[in-house]
C-alpha cells in the first residue's frame, strides 16, 4: 500500500485546477466552521475528504459549487471566481457539476425518471431523448427497471444510486460526492464506491468526496475500475491509483492534503488518532 | 449613576435587579431586529418572486397543477363556509330586523355584507389554513431534505420553479374562489330566507340584486388579490427559511397560517378604509 502517488507523479497535477480553494473562511451564528482552508482539485484528479462528524466537510462541499457563500477568501469553479457571484450567473456553472447528497435529495414528487431527467426537463430537451438518456444513466448505476417508480419505494441504497444517475446525466465536468455510503450496509456502500469508481475510471471526471470512512477512501485509492470485467478489481500490491489523494478537516482547519502514502506515514496526532 | 449600596444582601438585589433590566432591554432589542430583518427579509423574497413573472423562464405546469391544488381542492371548503357564513347572516338579521318588521332587507344586508367583506374575508382565511400551511410544509420539508438545494446544486431557480407558480396560482384562484364563496353565501341566505324564516324568495333576491352597487363588487374583489398575495407569500416565505428538521417544519407551519391569517384581516381593514375613501 505504500505508494508512488505523490504530487510529482500526479499527471493531473499540472494543468489548471478544476476547483481551487484560496483562504476559505466561514462562520454561521457561532464559531467559524471553516478557516483559512486553501487546496485545489486538478482535472482527472479525485480528491477524498476525510474527517469526523461535524467538521465542516458538507458545509465546503456546498461551498464549491457556490449553495454556500464564504466568509473570506476566494474559491474559483472552472476558472471562475464564485465567491461573489450573483446567484443567476451560478445556475449556468452549476449545470457543468454534478452533486450527490447525503441523503439523496430525491424529490418526493417527482419519478425516478423525472428525478433523474430533471435537467434535462429544465432544458426542454425532447421527451424519446430523455427517456434513452434516463435509461442509460440508469443503466450505469444498475437501476433500469426502477424507471417509473417513486422515490419512496427505493431502499436507501437505491436512492443514493439515483441521485449519483441524476449528477451524471448530463455528463458534469466534475462532481462531488456528499457521504455517499453514510449509513448504508457494507455490501451496498461497496457498489457505490464501485460505482464512483467507474466515474472516476471511466469518464475520468475529475470529483471531490466527503466521507468519514476509511475503508471506502482506501478502496478508491487500491482498486480500479474494470471494464471488460464490469466491476472492480485491486491494484497490484503496492500501488495506488495516483490521481486519488486525500483531505483532511479537523476543527474547520485542513490539517493534511496528500497521497496515501503520506496520510499514513502523517506524524500528525489527529491523523494517526483518526486512522486508528 | 451609583447607589451607595452597604448591604452585601441588598447589593445583591440590586445586581439583580439591574441584570434583569438589562436582560429585558437585550431580549427586546434582539426580537426588535430580528423582527426587522425578518420584514427586510420578507419584503426582498416578494419583489423577487413578483420580479420573476416578468422574465424567462417561467413554469407555466408548475402554474396549472398549483392552481388546481388552490382552486379546485378548495372548493369544497370556500362553497360550504360561504353557504352557512350567508345562512347565518339572514338568521341574524331577520331576528334583529323583524323588531322594526324591515325583513325584507334581509336580502340586502346578506349580499352586500358577503359581497363587501366576509366573502374576501372567510375565502383569504379558509384558503389561507388550508394553503399556506401547505405550502409551508412542503417546502420546509424540501429544505430539510436539502431538495432545494439539490435544484440549486442541478441549475434551477427554486424561487422561479416553486415559489412564482404559487403565488400567481394563489393570487388568481383567489379572487374566482371569493367569486364562489359570494355566490354561495347568498344562496345559503336565500336558503334560511325561504325555508326557515318562510319569506318571500323573490323578494330576497330583488333586494340583493338591486342593493348591490359596482364599488361594492370592485371593493370586493380588489381584496382576493391582496389575500392572495398574503397567503402565498408567507407560507413560501417560511417554508423556504425552515430551518431544525422535522421541528422546524412544525414551527414554520403554525407561523405561516397564524401570520398569514393576522395580515389577512388586517390588510383588509387597511384596503376596506381606503376603498371607502375612494368609492
Amino acid at each position: 500500500m505504500n505508494a508512488p502517488a505523490t504530487p510529482g507523479n500526479n499527471p493531473a497535477a499540472d494543468l489548471p485546477p478544476v476547483v481551487a480553494f484560496r483562504n476559505v473562511s466561514i462562520a454561521f451564528d457561532g464559531p467559524p466552521v471553516l478557516q483559512d482552508v486553501s487546496f485545489s482539485v486538478a482535472p482527472g484528479e479525485t480528491r477524498i475528504l476525510l474527517g469526523p462528524a461535524g467538521v465542516g466537510k458538507s458545509v465546503l462541499l456546498k461551498l464549491t459549487n457556490g449553495l454556500l457563500r464564504p466568509d473570506q477568501g476566494s474559491i474559483l469553479l472552472f476558472g471562475e471566481e464564485i465567491s461573489h457571484m450573483p446567484e443567476e450567473q451560478l445556475f449556468p456553472l452549476r449545470t457543468r457539476t454534478g452533486m450527490v447528497f447525503q441523503e439523496g435529495a430525491l424529490f418526493d414528487s417527482l419519478s425516478v425518471r423525472d428525478n433523474v431527467a430533471f435537467q434535462l426537463i429544465s432544458e426542454r430537451i425532447p421527451d424519446d431523448e430523455i427517456d434513452t438518456r434516463v435509461h442509460e444513466a440508469l443503466r450505469f448505476v444498475q437501476l433500469e427497471d426502477t424507471f417509473a417508480l417513486y422515490p419512496s419505494s427505493l431502499s436507501g441504497g437505491m436512492r443514493r444510486r439515483v441521485a449519483i444517475a441524476r449528477a451524471l446525466i448530463r455528463q458534469p465536468e466534475l462532481l462531488l460526492y456528499d457521504s455517499p455510503t453514510g449509513g448504508l450496509d457494507p455490501v451496498t456502500s461497496a457498489t457505490i464506491i464501485e460505482l464512483v469508481m467507474k466515474e472516476r475510471d471511466v469518464y475520468r471526471t475529475p470529483s471531490l468526496m466527503v466521507t468519514h470512512r476509511l475503508q471506502d477512501a482506501f478502496t478508491l485509492c487500491t482498486h480500479r475500475f474494470d471494464e471488460e470485467q464490469n466491476r472492480m478489481v485491486p491494484l497490484p500490491k503496492g500501488q495506488t491509483d495516483p490521481n486519488t489523494t486525500f483531505l483532511m478537516l479537523e476543527e474547520g482547519h485542513l490539517i493534511f492534503d496528500g497521497s496515501l502514502h503520506d496520510l499514513i506515514h502523517s506524524q500528525n496526532p489527529f491523523v494517526r488518532e483518526f486512522l486508528q | 449613576m451609583r447607589y451607595p449600596v452597604h448591604d452585601a444582601g441588598m447589593r445583591r438585589g440590586l445586581f439583580i435587579l439591574q441584570t434583569g433590566n438589562f436582560m429585558a432591554f437585550d431580549t427586546i432589542d434582539r426580537t426588535a431586529k430580528q423582527l426587522v430583518l425578518t420584514v427586510q427579509d420578507y419584503s426582498l423574497f416578494a419583489h423577487r418572486a413578483v420580479m420573476n413573472l416578468f422574465r424567462p423562464p417561467r413554469y407555466w405546469p408548475e402554474f396549472l397543477i398549483q392552481a388546481d391544488i388552490i382552486g379546485v381542492g378548495s372548493m369544497s371548503i370556500v362553497l360550504l363556509s360561504g353557504f352557512f357564513t350567508g345562512g347565518v347572516l339572514a338568521l341574524q338579521s331577520a331576528s334583529t330586523v323583524s323588531a322594526f318588521g324591515a325583513t325584507a332587507i334581509t336580502g340586502r344586508f346578506v349580499s352586500l355584507t358577503m359581497i363587501r367583506e366576509l366573502g374576501p374575508v372567510l375565502t383569504g382565511v379558509m384558503v389561507s389554513g388550508r394553503n399556506a400551511s401547505s405550502m409551508a410544509s412542503e417546502l420546509g420539508s424540501m429544505v430539510v431534505t436539502e431538495q432545494i438545494d439539490a435544484m440549486r446544486a442541478l441549475g434551477v431557480d427554486p424561487m422561479r420553479k416553486l415559489v412564482t407558480p404559487r403565488l400567481f396560482a394563489c393570487v388568481t384562484m383567489l379572487f374566482f374562489l371569493t367569486i364562489v364563496a359570494d355566490a354561495f353565501g347568498i344562496l345559503g341566505g336565500a336558503f334560511v330566507t325561504i325555508f326557515m324564516n318562510h319569506q318571500d324568495g323573490p323578494q330576497y333576491f330583488s333586494m340583493a340584486w338591486e342593493s348591490l352597487r359596482y364599488p361594492d363588487i370592485i371593493q370586493g374583489l380588489v381584496k382576493p388579490l391582496f389575500s392572495g398575495f398574503i397567503i402565498s407569500s408567507i407560507g413560501c416565505f417560511y417554508g423556504m427559511r425552515t430551518s431544525g428538521g422535522t421541528e422546524g417544519v412544525g414551527r414554520a407551519t403554525i407561523q405561516a397560517v397564524v401570520t398569514a391569517s393576522v395580515l389577512i384581516i388586517v390588510a383588509d381593514f387597511i384596503l376596506t378604509r381606503i376603498l371607502l375613501g375612494i368609492f
